[in-house]
């Protein structure tokens, strides 16, 4: 269920790496488990943040829940569709509800999080 | 952990199971959003087998539930329900109930949450003044609740009678099922004692006229756009019914009852809080707890949310509030949403109300 070639952390989030741009957003799981997304906090672009430092939030009808960046760097864009869509979160987790990208300092960092398989397998428990 | 007869049929159904006031109860079935809507268009039924039914029977029932609510229970007629509150002596709520009067007995449903300190501070007030009653935890009865515009078309094609004549807080017998005209939603509804042994076939029945089965999620959005005060967030031990906003089921006039000293002061004089609505105008959605300033920069603070949310039928973020009475009328609020001052409004309750 979590797609190949994505890294994940333990809180749930996603990157896809393309050279030193990071895209992050939440996954399949953790959007399931907000249920409907309502409202996403998301930074400024330029913003810089050490990996594990909160970086926004994501609402649901029930719950607010902290987003947590999963590397360190500045950010270069957000994804501002979600301010008018925040339900992509939940339509698309992994595509049309991306959340930021980071410019990372250290893409060794990546080497930390998890891949398909270690995420699942901490889904399973 | 404890589990209603439903548990099994709302795992098979798919529902997201959650701990609450200890029990495994449905938060949601399939979205809170998707829920809310069919309540509000349609129907929904909702699993409430966790609440408490307690029965009071013998000749002291009438002034022992008068002694310890703060309604006029004598105004009831037999198969008549009522909002009340029970109250301490400081007039905080100890919880709020709905009571239902009956031939030989009355019975209150009580919050989960409270059901277990509620017996034990009944038989407390009970033994104090010796009365003669009998107060009998009814565990064996489990609650459903039918709300929402085809509620009525629905009970009426299984109960096989027209349910017309049957008002607001009015009830009846359908065979052993006590069936009431109540809710907490903001729709209309009706809401089922039934035995424990009779619950899935009637949640099948329900189910089979098109009822969309829903979650405690839903129930939470439904009774906030309503402006129904839930134990624990606009109410609590130092809250009493007139700060909640319930003075109009505080009856001063009714004789002695445990909080009434406390409750007359708070109505004759101004409470130090009150409860009000308060809606966005900015981009943030209002959480129980958000403090509440009367200015931008959040230096007077005014007072807090008690439970908010993203309404899911009128799209705006809503929440209830504790406001300080000696504030008046501020013509803006400022919210503390993480640290940004959020503006909003002092918004007239319910937030919703039923066309």
């Amino acid at each position: 269920m979590a797609p190949a070639g994505l890294k994940y952390s333990k809180d749930h989030e996603w990157v896809k790496a393309d050279g030193k741009i990071a895209t992050v957003g939440i996954t399949a799981y953790a959007q399931d488990q907000l249920g409907d997304v309502v409202f996403v906090e998301l930074p400024q672009v330029g913003t810089v943040f050490a990996a594990g430092k909160d970086f926004g939030v994501v609402e649901s009808v029930k719950t607010v829940s902290t987003l947590y960046c999963p590397v360190s760097g500045k950010v270069v864009e957000i994804n501002s569709a979600l301010e008018g869509t925040p339900d992509k979160v939940n339509s698309s987790p992994y595509e049309e509800g991306w959340m930021i990208k980071i410019e990372m300092d250290n893409p060794a960092e990546l080497d930390k999080l998890l891949d398909e398989k270690q995420y699942t397998d901490l889904l399973k428990g | 952990m404890k589990r209603t007869p439903l548990y099994e049929s709302h795992l098979k159904a798919g529902a997201r199971m959650v701990p609450f006031a200890g029990w495994e109860m449905p938060v949601q079935f399939s979205s809170i959003t998707a829920e809310h809507n069919a309540v509000r268009s349609a129907a929904g039924i909702f699993d409430v087998g966790h609440m408490g039914v307690v029965e009071f029977k013998g000749p002291d029932a009438l002034p022992f539930i008068q002694y310890i609510t703060t309604n006029d229970a004598s105004k009831l007629s037999d198969y008549q329900a009522q909002y009340s509150i029970a109250c301490n002596e400081k007039g905080g709520a100890v919880d709020d109930l709905l009571i239902y009067r009956l031939p030989d007995k009355f019975i209150i449903i009580a919050n989960a949450s409270n059901t277990e300190q509620d017996l034990a501070w009944f038989e407390k007030m009970r033994a104090a003044k010796d009365f003669e009653v009998k107060i009998i935890h009814q565990t064996h009865i489990s609650l459903l609740s039918l709300q929402g515009p085809k509620a009525e078309a629905i009970a009426t094609k299984i109960i096989g009678q027209d349910l017309s004549s049957y008002k607001r807080n009015r009830c009846f017998m359908w065979g052993d099922i006590l069936v009431s005209r109540t809710g907490y939603t903001g729709e209309g509804g009706f809401e089922f004692f039934a035995n424990k042994n009779e619950v899935v076939e009637l949640w099948n029945k329900l189910l089979a006229e098109g009822a969309t089965p829903c979650g405690l999620g839903a129930r939470d959005t439904l009774r906030l756009e309503a402006a129904l005060p839930l134990y624990g967030h606009e109410y609590d031990d130092q809250t009493s019914p007139v700060e909640a906003g319930y003075g109009w089921a505080v009856k001063l006039d009714k004789g002695e009852f445990v909080g009434r000293a406390a409750l007359k002061k708070q109505k004759e004089a101004v409470p130090v809080k009150r409860l009000v609505g308060v809606e966005l105008e900015e981009k943030g959605i209002p959480r129980e707890g958000y403090e509440i300033f009367s200015d931008r920069e959040m230096q007077q603070k005014i007072g807090h949310i008690t439970s908010g949310t993203l309404s899911p039928t009128l799209q705006k973020a809503i929440g209830l509030a504790f406001l300080r009475t000696s504030i008046g009328n501020p013509p803006a609020v400022y919210v503390n949403i993480r640290g940004r001052s959020v503006r909003g409004k002092v918004v007239p309750l319910p937030f919703y109300k039923r066309s």
